[in-house]
């Protein structure tokens, strides 16, 4: 239940949640103290079409960390953990952002897109399908983070078919193993493959 | 990191209520303040999270001309809206060159505003660094500094501030608008920012719970819409911060500069707005030997402070190349790599 902060009192009750931990008289240093004295948050999600209601139990919890641990959802990779590298890419609202530095908590009521929920059935993603076509990968640790990148690239809809502009919109995902030639013709091909798909549907 | 309490407003007065408690800071995207928090810089007590003010999310025309942008805007919506860009071309560009995709999806305008500084003696908490406790010492001076201030540094602090998008706000007389306990009031964004002197730790002028609602750009900064630029010279192509950058915006009257406007960055721990400079161009047709002038004029002042006396004569030619992108005019379409020296523009020599 959330719990009205103290000395708030101007705040619609609705929609004005705290949540305040009352820490023992030694402070409150470790998680075990945490969750004693933290009052539990409420937070709904919708994570691949399904909506998930979780308790935390601490307010610290990213994004990336409630979809591995809460949710068993480790396709997504923690890589830097500190917004460098890319890996734990995923898509909110229709924006890829970097889960790893975004509270969990603060993204109350938000849509989770992760690199489980983007087959289609059985058919993998076009953009997987490129990935494999080009060898647009080689350890596979960056991979998740790349494909849901270019996911998100490709829906924003501003790189086109120039190769400069896939790179610079790719910029932001790292891959040790310098994939990045075959990370970008997949990108390439992927964003024909849905051009013409969209064009059929049109049609 | 440190564990904090967590209060969700639902209106600007419950936040700024909010964030008078000691300790507490405001929360919008998380992107610089998460990191500080897990490096274990930042430690609030408790986090106001800001981000559910639907108010905030607005890019709005005013009847004077002007343009006041949310708080909250995110980095890239600001810098695809069509409208603004063809505008405020330095500025769209200058956001687009910052960060990655996915940080510019979520980082909002005025976190841009408050970022603190990449110092690496900043970050690393088993250093000195007096901006992070106060009479502690600078490990910078001495250290690693080849990227570091040459403009309004001090005995105390010698860190720039990382933005991007406030070179070209600050060229174009942009206005902060920021609320509080005391109320509402405006800050200029060139006098936004406070230089170290003996207070580091004292980065702007926020009072302590003051939040930025708003950044607003006066109807006169449309008027450099045919000719701005920003150019930033980093150490890798993409996704980086800047060694250098510069924001210029000309208007021609006759075949001359009728009016100009440039601004640094970093170079100090504010985006530097060059006034001296921008006078010796007014009135002039455009010339290499004149941005050369106006580089030097803005450059007057530098000294290096530490391994970075490169930088002073980079930033001369930083300035020098921004002029000239900027005289031969904004481009039909964002450059594949914004605010790149590779990013070659038709008609225009990229070394002189």
């Amino acid at each position: 239940m959330p719990q009205s902060g103290e000395g708030l009192t101007a705040g619609t009750p609705e929609i004005f949640v705290a949540f305040r931990h009352i820490p023992p008289a030694g402070g409150c240093a470790s998680s075990i103290a945490l969750v004693e004295h933290c009052m539990g948050f409420s937070t709904t999600l919708t994570v691949n079409g399904v909506k998930r209601t979780l308790e935390l139990d601490d307010p610290r919890v990213t994004l990336l960390d409630l979809l591995r641990e809460r949710l068993e959802l480790t396709g997504t990779k923690k890589g830097c953990d500190r917004g460098q590298c890319g890996a734990c890419t995923v898509i909110v609202d229709g924006r890829r952002i970097n889960s790893c530095l975004a509270l969990a908590i603060s993204h109350d009521g938000a849509d989770v897109l992760t690199i489980e929920g983007v087959t289609q059935g059985d058919r993998l993603h076009p953009v997987q399908e490129a990935f494999i076509a080009h060898d647009g990968l080689q350890c596979g640790f960056c991979t998740p983070g790349q494909i849901m990148s270019a996911i998100g690239l490709i829906h924003e809809g501003h790189a086109g078919d120039d190769p400069e502009r896939v790179r610079e919109g790719m910029s932001g995902n790292l891959c040790r193993c310098g994939a990045y030639q075959g990370i970008t013709e997949a990108v390439l091909e992927a964003q024909k493959a849905l051009e013409a798909a969209s064009r059929k549907e049109v049609a | 990191m440190k564990s904090f309490d967590y209060v969700r407003p639902a209106t600007v007065r419950e936040a700024v209520a909010a964030a008078a408690e000691p300790g507490a800071a405001y929360l919008a995207a998380g992107t610089n303040l998460l990191d500080l928090m897990k490096a274990g810089v930042t430690r609030p007590n408790l986090l106001v999270d800001i981000t559910h003010l639907r108010d905030l999310y607005h890019v709005e025309d005013l009847a004077d001309g002007s343009v006041r942008i949310g708080a909250l805007v995110r980095n890239a919506d600001l810098a695809h809206d069509r409208k603004f860009a063809r505008r405020f071309p330095a500025v769209a560009e200058a956001l687009l060159s910052g960060a990655s995709a996915q940080l510019r999806n979520a980082a909002t305008v005025g976190g841009n505003l408050v970022q603190r500084t990449r110092c690496a003696y900043f970050y690393d908490v088993a250093s000195a660094c007096n901006k992070r406790s106060p009479g502690a010492g600078c490990d910078a001076r001495g250290g690693d500094n080849r990227l570091h201030a040459i403009l309004g540094w001090s005995q105390s602090c010698i860190a720039t501030h990382p933005s991007d998008f406030c070179v070209p706000l600050v060229a174009l007389d942009a206005v902060v608008e920021v609320d509080g306990r005391a109320g509402q009031r405006e800050i200029p964004l060139e006098r936004f920012h406070r230089l170290p002197g003996d207070a580091p730790d004292h980065e702007n002028m926020l009072e302590p719970g003051e939040m930025i609602v708003a950044v607003r750009l006066p109807a006169e900064a449309a008027r450099f819409a045919a000719h701005g630029r920003y150019l930033k010279v980093r150490e890798r192509t993409s996704y980086a911060f800047a060694v250098v950058s510069a924001g210029a915006a000309l208007r021609f009257e006759a075949g001359a500069i009728a009016d100009a406007r440039l601004a640094l960055g970093g170079v100090a721990m504010k985006p530097w707005r060059a006034r001296e400079a921008e006078q010796i161009l007014i009135g002039a047709p455009a010339a290499a030997s004149l941005f050369r002038r106006a580089a030097e004029t803005a450059l007057a002042e530098a000294k290096p402070s530490g391994d970075n006396a490169f930088k002073v004569e980079l930033a001369r030619r930083v300035v020098v190349r921004a002029l000239t992108l900027a005289a031969a005019g904004t481009p039909e379409r964002m450059p594949a790599l914004p605010g790149s020296p590779f990013a070659a523009v038709f008609g225009v020599v990229n070394h002189g």
